[in-house]
């Protein structure tokens, strides 16, 4: 087990060559660069050689991915063009953020949509089953942005149970989270159902009854533990996502957030900002995937055992 | 008393408001102690008879007719619960195939415990120790290290006494296996065989042993039944029905047994293929592929007659001997 931990992080490395690279020179494809936000109207050319000498954009291409490379490796991840501040600053300002309502919005798709998935499966093509799967499908279909700004009307403008906007206490976080953890909630809850149901067709489940266990034994310790691995599939990619996409969300609760904050970078091409955390978001996809792995492992043993 | 009293059990499913009746007017008894083998091809109906007994077909949407009564209580008449008690306790249930048959996530030891608990409420450390116990009683190597693996890392034998385990752990009065011992190779089919052998001996288990294994039922059975189509067509004790069948079926059955010695190619096989609950034919169901067919069996079914030592048949070869004698 431990080799394997320490294969995958090992491979991490090469990872991180490949990705680098490529944000590195998709950046570069988009026309325009940060010189052209900085000049104010009437400068010169030489105004704009000298920034672009400052900033080091007037050297070729793969100079600039190593000056890059050699700095990050060294833990500088640069200075923000338009900001004026160092970029791993930003980034260590804006990650709790993220992190908060990531992990939050999280855990409520895992709780509700387990909880819908295992109730809708056990009372299938029934009442229960349809009003949880309309649920389920509400929750994958409409937007977050929306949901969001309706949650505000309702609870924040009407009943005025949490804050309209901003960030940095407990009821700030509540709406966001419960808007795009809702989208979440609906498609664990049809994953979950989907793989329940085709664990009862399992041969293993004819056996628990004739064993004369109850039916409720049988749905929760049996047919969902058995069912668990698509949903944690679901949930590590889900991570990934988060982290960087809640970005419609964090601009309708005026949130702080990796999300937002890349996406003002890229308007303005602020490149050190967007390439610092592009990466960062590409490794938080890979470390989630590689988490999601280990997770994997502890729910079957039969995984464990491949990585013996 | 009887152990087991089945009479005129039959199963209808209903699908697009079409029925089919896929086991009918089945009757048969088992007394305690006793092995009464239950064979028949594929499709007719042997593993649902045992689902029935079960109480398990409900939850494929089988409604079951007729009456199976067990140690004098009509199983058919009794809620949920009170079944959840008689299943894994009373009756077990020892199922077609061992590989697929345990929880993948759990380990073996645990999901003999389960039942144990459940059944004989017992704490988890005593179920433990019982659990070994019975391990070491069906010679499984190293019980304590057996005990903390995953289903996925036995072989099928071992899995196939971790299922039998669970079957008997709860001392039930009944077992039923079916097919326990297709997926297993010979050698360990013969182990399985001897283990159910003492079993029922020392313990005093009826069993019924579904197979379509006629060396098998040889081996261990006292009774046997054979069931074509749904219907049960022989009935009787073992020796009397292996040395003079009564039923065509039967003897074609007992025909298609190689041995050795025989021609080479003149492997012997009923000709056509078990007809599907879908279209049974109007009369006896085994007349299309009959040698001795008659008109009237085309037209109705024939009565399960019983004839001078005991056995059972439904054919109108001897309602009609009967009749005349």
């Amino acid at each position: 087990m431990w080799v394997y931990v320490l294969r995958r992080t090992l491979l991490l490395i090469p990872i991180f060559f490949a990705i680098s690279v490529v944000i590195f020179s998709l950046i570069h494809l988009v026309p325009g660069d940060p010189i052209d936000s900085l000049l104010g109207p009437g400068s010169s050319k030489g105004d704009r050689a000298e920034l672009l000498a400052l900033y080091g954009l007037d050297k070729p291409l793969p100079m600039q991915y190593l000056y890059w490379l050699k700095d990050f490796i060294t833990g500088d991840m640069g200075q923000s063009i338009i900001e004026k501040q160092p970029v791993a600053d930003m980034i260590f300002y804006n990650l709790p953020f993220t992190m908060r309502l990531g992990l939050l919005s999280l855990a409520i798709s895992f709780f509700l949509g387990i909880f819908l998935g295992i109730i809708s499966a056990a009372a299938k093509n029934t009442f229960v089953d349809y009003i949880a799967m309309i649920i389920a499908l509400l929750g994958v279909t409409v937007p977050a942005f929306w949901l969001g700004l309706i949650l505000i009307l309702a609870f924040s403008v009407n009943l005025g149970w949490f804050p309209v906007s901003g960030s940095g206490s407990f009821s700030h976080l509540v709406l966001p989270a419960v808007a795009v953890g809702l989208g979440g909630a609906g498609l664990v809850a049809r994953v979950t159902r989907v793989s329940m149901l085709e664990m009862f067709n399992k041969d293993f489940v004819l056996l628990l009854y004739a064993k004369g266990l109850s039916r409720n034994v049988i749905i929760v310790k049996h047919v969902f533990r058995n069912a668990l691995m698509p949903v944690i599939t679901i949930l590590g990619l889900r991570l990934g996502w988060i982290l960087g996409g809640a970005v419609s969300i964090e601009i309708v609760f005026s949130r702080p957030g990796i999300g937002s904050m890349l996406l003002t970078a890229l308007f303005r091409r602020d490149y050190p900002v967007v390439q610092a955390s592009l990466i960062f978001l590409t490794m938080a996809v890979i470390i989630g995937a590689f988490i999601t792995d280990i997770i994997y492992s502890y729910a079957d043993p039969r995984v464990r055992d491949v990585y013996k | 008393m009887s152990l087991l009293k089945v009479s005129n059990l039959a199963v209808e499913f209903t699908a697009d408001k079409k029925t089919v009746k896929p086991i009918s007017d089945i009757s048969f008894t088992m007394e305690p102690g006793e092995v009464l083998g239950v064979v028949g091809e594929t499709g007719s109906g042997k593993s649902l008879t045992a689902h029935a007994i079960m109480g398990l077909t409900p939850l494929v949407g089988g409604k079951v007719s007729g009456s199976i009564e067990f140690d004098g209580v009509n199983l058919l008449t009794l809620s949920a619960s009170e079944m959840q008690k008689v299943r894994g306790a009373q009756i077990s249930f020892i199922p077609q195939n061992p590989m697929t048959s345990l929880d993948p996530v759990y380990r073996v030891g645990d999901q003999i415990v389960e039942g144990l608990r459940k059944h004989l409420k017992l704490n988890r450390w005593k179920a433990k120790t019982l659990a070994l116990e019975l391990m070491e009683q069906l010679r499984i190597p190293n019980p304590k290290r057996v005990f903390e693996q995953y289903p996925h890392q036995l072989s099928g034998g071992l899995k196939q006494r971790i299922v039998i385990a669970i079957g008997i752990g709860t001392n039930p009065k009944l077992l039923i296996a079916d097919e326990p011992t297709t997926a297993l190779d010979v050698t360990v089919q013969a182990q399985i065989m001897r283990l159910f052998k003492e079993l029922t001996t020392e313990k005093g288990i009826g069993l019924m042993l579904i197979t379509h294994d006629l060396g098998v039922i040889a081996q261990v059975c006292d009774k046997i039944a054979v069931l074509y189509a749904g219907n049960l067509v022989e009935y009787g004790d073992i020796r009397e029905v292996f040395k003079k069948p009564k039923h065509p079926y039967t003897k074609a059955l007992l025909d298609c047994i190689p041995y050795i010695g025989m021609e080479k190619g003149s492997l012997a096989a009923i000709e056509g293929n078990v007809p599907t609950a879908t279209n049974f034919p109007i009369g006896c169901r085994f007349a299309p592929r009959c040698g001795l067919v008659m008109p009237k069996c085309t037209e109705s079914f024939p009565d399960m007659v019983e004839l001078a030592g005991g056995a059972r048949v439904a054919c109108y070869k001897y309602t009609e001997e009967t009749v005349a004698g």
